[in-house]
């Protein structure tokens, strides 16, 4: 259970102080939470924060009870927080084998972190000893995040947009994929999406726009009105001009 | 042998007994073992210190190890092993220097190797430098490495200097018949106030050759890395040569590259990136639950692997 109390995050920028997110208060314990809303709608600045890696400027993050907020990004993952960024970093020298392993926390053997690979639908043996550098594809990459986030399998796991850059033949296993790690860690899914698709499988969804929270509830209630009604998500906008 | 020669002798050669095949092993300046096979020859030079390796033509698939250790503080040497390679050989040379240096004296050693590389022979080089010891006396290396190739020859040279060696400075010299190729891979880490100078020169002259020098390096500390790459095309011919660099620390890497195309059929590439350890790869290893510090040495292994 994810608890983001008052967060609140702005950056200064020309001297001016410009507000990312503003005011968030949310509880996260379904299954599948979807995240959707507007480029630049503060969506994957709210994953770095429940990351770690952004420290928010006022506001409280509690995980399953505990105040977390003052954790850095190491302890978070250590307390079972798992981050797919939207975009994966790219290593010189380090093979895809290396960081499965280190997600994984201990020493695995080649079948196992094939499996990782296979599941995210890539043929294990081309992978394994790839180097994860600038000679992978982007679709190849975002596969490999999501595959080390399954290995990880922590009890909170965040992905940010992982559908881009996955082929339409692959998308459908995408979902499995997500089937099969809620069902191995019992635990609650974050996915950041634009994607009809993604969404029709959460539970929840929550529309992220200029920093706040300007939907949230049961799919059944927000899909229909996101798909219906484009201009609820622009009103953020006019909002602010007004 | 005693127990700090053979551990010396298992970081440069990675040998942990005797090896199979042609080898000489020089432990504090004399010969401790040689063994030589039906097609490989080992001599002692009479002149001067060092060996002539003799590969009769056509010997494929054997290896010979020259390791040398050094364990006395304050021993100084200078070495010249010069290594026959006859036509269509495919062989694998390991050389490779360990210094245990405990005591106050400067211990050095300096091997001039030289490489006649035979018509469509493949050789594979790898040579591994490593010091240790906690004396005040410095661990010196100056291993000069000259090449000469044949037509349609092949090489491959690896050099490895990972640890404990204070000042070193590799001067490579190749020379590059028709239709040969020659690829050098260097590795190098250097901690607290070491100094590593790699200095190469590759002369492409003979049509259609072809080099490509790569060095990928990490500076910690206070050391300094200077990689010079001197690239002359003289013919038709293909050269590249890139230095990739992490800096951490107060560590300081220059290259400077130096090619000379002396031909208008001559394509000559040279690239250099140095930086320090990018943050969001340490951020990706951290959100996987490794620290910081585990984070860099992962990411500085890998880099070096
Ligand atoms: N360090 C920063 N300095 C200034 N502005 C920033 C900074 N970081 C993020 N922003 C701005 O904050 C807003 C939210 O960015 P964020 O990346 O969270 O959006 P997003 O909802 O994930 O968008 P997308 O759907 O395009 O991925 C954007 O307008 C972005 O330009
Ligand atoms: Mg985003």
């Amino acid at each position: 259970m994810l608890e983001l109390q008052n967060i609140s995050y702005g950056v200064e920028q020309d001297g001016e102080d410009k507000n990312i997110l503003r005011n968030i208060n949310l509880t996260i314990g379904e299954r599948f939470v979807a995240i959707t809303g507007p480029n630049g709608g503060g969506k994957s600045t709210l994953a770095k924060v429940i990351a770690g890696i952004l420290v928010p400027t006022e506001g409280k993050i509690l995980l399953d009870g505990e105040d977390i907020t003052g954790l850095g990004v190491t302890e978070r993952a250590k307390k079972g927080i798992s981050f797919a960024f939207q975009q994966p970093v790219r290593f010189k020298g380090l093979t895809v084998k290396d960081l499965i392993t280190l997600a994984s926390g201990k020493s695995i053997g080649v079948p196992e972190a094939c499996d990782y690979l296979s599941e995210v639908g890539l043929c294990a043996k081309d992978y394994i000893d790839r180097e994860v550098d600038a000679s992978l594809s982007g679709g190849e990459l975002k596969r490999i995040e999501i595959a080390m986030i399954m290995a990880r399998g922590t009890k909170l796991s965040v992905f940010d947009e992982p559908e881009a850059g996955i082929d339409l033949w692959s998308f459908s296993n995408l979902i499995q994929v997500f089937e099969h790690l809620h069902e191995k860690i019992n635990g609650s899914i974050l996915i950041i999406s634009h994607q009809e698709r993604i969404l029709n499988i959460a539970d929840r969804i929550i529309v992220l726009a200029d920093g706040r929270v300007q939907n949230d509830g049961a799919r059944a209630q927000v899909l229909p009105q996101l798909l219906g009604n484009v201009p609820s998500v622009c009103s953020a906008l006019t909002d602010k001009v007004r | 042998m005693d127990a700090i020669e053979r551990s010396l002798l298992e970081q440069v050669a990675e040998l942990h007994e005797v090896p199979e095949g042609a080898y000489n092993i020089r432990a504090n300046g004399k010969a401790a073992a040689r063994n030589t096979t039906a097609s490989i020859d080992i001599v002692s030079k009479t002149d001067k210190d060092g060996i002539d390796i003799i590969i009769r033509p056509g010997t494929k698939n054997q290896s010979v190890h020259i390791p040398v250790v050094l364990s006395q503080s304050g021993l100084q040497e200078t070495v010249y092993n010069d290594f026959f390679i006859g036509d269509d050989c495919d062989i694998t040379i390991v050389a490779g220097c360990g210094i245990h240096n405990c005591g106050v004296q400067n211990s050095e050693h300096s091997g001039i190797h030289s490489f006649f590389v035979g018509k469509n022979a493949k050789v594979r080089y790898v040579e591994r430098h490593y010091g240790e010891g906690d004396g005040l006396g410095e661990n010196i290396m100056n291993p000069t490495t000259v090449v000469e190739m044949g037509e349609g020859s092949y090489m491959e040279m690896e050099t490895t200097q990972i640890k404990g060696v204070d000042s070193t400075v590799r001067t490579t010299r190749a020379k590059l018949g028709p239709n040969s190729t020659l690829i050098i891979k260097e590795k190098v880490m250097t901690h607290g106030k070491q100094l590593a100078k790699s200095d190469f020169t590759v002369d492409l002259d003979g049509e259609g050759c072809h080099t490509n020098v790569i060095s990928r390096s990490v500076a910690r500390d206070d050391s300094k890395q200077i990689f010079l790459a001197r690239i002359n095309g003289n013919a038709k011919c293909h050269g590249h040569s890139e230095c990739d660099a992490i800096i951490m620390d107060r560590g300081v890497v220059v290259a400077i590259p130096e090619v000379t195309a002396n031909c208008v059929d001559v394509e000559l590439i040279h690239e250099a990136a140095i930086g320090k350890i990018a943050g969001e790869q340490l951020t990706k290893l951290m959100t996987l639950g490794l620290t910081e510090k585990e984070a860099e040495e992962q990411i500085v292994n890998g880099f070096l692997k």
